[in-house]
């Protein structure tokens, strides 16, 4: 063994180093953020403030909680991303399963179909003239169905259910159940981790997606809460962040400032990001594997 | 005889209902087929359709008259934006950012994969990972809001740090000067993503023979040798996939990062730095509502896109084999 040389000892001693310092700057952001929004505003405002607040206080909190509009961007967010991941994993999960048989008839046309679209788009321009023609302007569904179907997740799908034996759909075959009998019955129990995977993946898509809403939602009360975080970090006045939140908020006292104010809406909606990490990790590397296996 | 008997339920399978050519074979999948539909409907919807609304590129698109309806102009809208005043500027912006996105944060994730690739302890390995993957899983809207709050004249920590050390001696105003508006956008790219990059080339490294390494060793190389001889030139295939799809992404420098950190377009201080074809395009097409213009503009991008990406494959098929198809 040559690795307990001393110039090894340098190498790990480099590298170790150089590791830590990147994961601190990954976490950094978030706890100083932490900390601002548990700290009196004018306090924060005069600078300083890193690792632990110095004048605690929840006040920050109580004035986004009573928000009304907040709460109904919350609910926004919240239907849209149950909705939308159920439906798109369902519709995604389906058309795989059923491109994953040789009997398909037109398999190749509908594979060719998918795949040229992730080589070309219509772009910004038409696909918005489009859906603004078909009535989703200022409309719920906007947030949910352009984005419905994934042919990445398609391709992830219809991999994995390539992979699965075919003794295991031969006896339920036998008994006559159709298509549909197979997929729910014997498919989906045992396809439980890629289901798990695309799910969360998608509800994280769904859960930041922001610009969609931006350009085809202008009424305040369906805007969901990315665009309401954006609104109140791009205002650039008390009073225009005010008036960006809505009539609930009315306890505004003299400690708090529009960046306390931001940094609390900034860790209440990262909240539902870091609560669901655990089961993403858990997940996602498998999810980028089976993926990257299509190259 | 039993493979005759096998033979003959196989004919006879092929026979079953389930086969069957033209209209009537799709009807008998009636099933299966009905899987597709709805997929294959959005297909339509959110895919196709818009692919034909692109020809209002070559037409001078009136809302009230419709797509089809519309005057074709030729190359109109294409000859207007090359000789346009605002051309330099975008395509400057778009070459320089994608060209220090390709060269700066491209390697990045190698490189990480390359050290986490070193350490020994799992549970400091599993940590960093840990940490370093999870910016990719929050939207730009917050990444704008942390990045904003870093810099903030009064509180940010940035500053604090600096005037600290003794680097500078009152706060700086960060965003409002152009020329650190690509270092801040740089690292903020970085930042996002450089983790959850790094999981492919994790598993590539992962997938390579040990006993390449064992005969590394034998010839007397240490780690760093084994690194650059061993390691770097396994993962090289994967390293030239993604190269490949940077390069076909060359004129498409940016949008969620670059329209957050210019709070959506409102800082007019960054205009010049940070208008990219992708927000030029946003800007002309959905604020001034030059429909044709803008689809020309973007059409113009794609096409190049798609020629870098082409022609990004062939070379790599000729020199090394490796290509995306």
């Amino acid at each position: 063994m040559v690795r307990n040389s001393w110039n090894d000892r340098i190498i790990d001693m480099i590298i170790y180093t150089l590791l830590a310092v990147l994961s601190f700057t990954a976490i950094y952001p978030f706890w100083n953020t932490l900390v601002m929004s548990l700290n009196e505003g004018k306090d924060t405002a005069m600078g300083g403030l890193t690792f632990w607040p110095r004048e605690f206080t929840i006040s920050n909190y109580e004035v986004i909680f009573n928000d009304e509009r907040f709460f109904r961007a919350m609910g926004i967010s919240i239907a849209r991303t149950v909705f939308g991941t159920f439906l798109s994993v369902l519709i995604t999960a389906l058309m795989a399963f059923a491109l994953a048989k040789k009997e398909l008839k037109g398999k190749r046309f509908y594979m060719i179909a998918g795949i040229i679209t992730m080589y070309f788009q219509g772009g910004l321009i038409p696909t918005y003239l489009w859906l603004r023609e078909i009535g989703l302007f200022n409309n719920f569904w906007v947030l949910i169905i352009p984005g419905i179907l994934s042919i990445w997740n398609m391709i992830v799908f219809r991999t994995f259910f390539q992979g699965l034996p075919d003794e295991l759909e031969e006896s339920a075959k036998l008994d006559g159940c159709n298509y549909y009998g197979l997929f729910f019955r014997i498919v989906l129990p045992v396809s439980g981790p890629v289901f798990a995977t695309l799910s969360l993946f998608t509800a994280v898509g769904l859960w930041n997606e922001w610009f969609n809403a931006g350009i085809f939602i202008n009424n305040a009360d369906l805007l969901p809460v990315q665009n309401y975080l954006m609104n109140m970090i791009n205002s650039s006045s008390t009073a225009e962040m005010l008036s960006q939140m809505g009539n609930g908020v009315n306890v505004v006292t003299q400690t708090i400032t529009p960046k306390s104010l931001q940094m609390t809406a900034v860790m209440v909606v990262t909240l539902p990001i870091i609560m669901v990490y655990p089961f993403l990790q858990k997940y996602f590397v498998k999810g980028v594997m089976i993926g990257s296996l299509k190259e | 005889m039993k493979e005759h008997i096998t033979l003959k339920a196989d004919i006879r399978k092929a026979r079953t209902p389930r086969s069957g050519y033209g209209l009537r074979g799709i009807m008998r999948q009636w099933d299966l087929q009905s899987m597709v539909l709805p997929g294959f409907i959005c297909l339509i919807l959110f895919s196709y359709i818009p692919m034909y609304g692109v020809i209002i590129a070559f037409k001078e698109f009136d809302i009230f008259q419709g797509i089809g309806a519309s005057p074709w102009v030729g190359f109109y809208h294409f000859n207007l934006f090359f000789e346009s005043p605002e051309l330099n500027m975008v395509m400057r912006n778009t070459i320089i950012i994608s060209t220090l996105k390709l060269v700066l944060i491209f390697p990045a994730p190698i490189m990480l994969a390359l050290l986490l690739n070193e350490i020994r302890h799992n549970g400091f390995k599993r940590f960093i990972q840990t940490a370093t993957y999870l910016p990719h899983f929050i939207s730009w809207v917050i990444v704008s809001g942390l990045v904003f709050s870093l810099l903030s004249v009064e509180s940010g920590s940035l500053n604090y740090l600096l005037e600290k050390l003794g680097i500078i001696d009152k706060p700086i105003n960060w965003l409002s000067m152009p020329e650190y508006f690509y270092s801040i956008l740089l690292s903020a790219s970085m930042w996002k993503e450089i983790g959850f990059s790094s999981i492919v080339y994790l598993a590539a490294i992962a997938g390579i023979n040990p006993s390449l390494y064992e005969a590394a060793e034998i010839d007397g190389a240490g780690r760093i040798r084994k690194m650059f001889s061993v390691t770097l030139p396994c993962i090289a295939p994967v390293v030239i996939i993604f190269l490949i799809l940077s390069i076909g992404n060359l004129l498409s420098a940016g949008f969620e990062d670059i329209l957050t950190l210019t709070n959506n377009g409102k800082n007019g201080t960054l205009t010049n730095v940070a208008e990219v074809l992708d927000t030029y395009v946003y800007r002309v097409g959905l604020s001034e509502q030059r429909y044709s213009f803008a689809t020309a503009v973007g059409l113009f991008k794609s096409i190049i896109n798609i020629v870098l990406l082409v022609a990004a494959n062939t070379i790599a098929k000729r020199v090394g084999g490796n290509s995306l198809w």
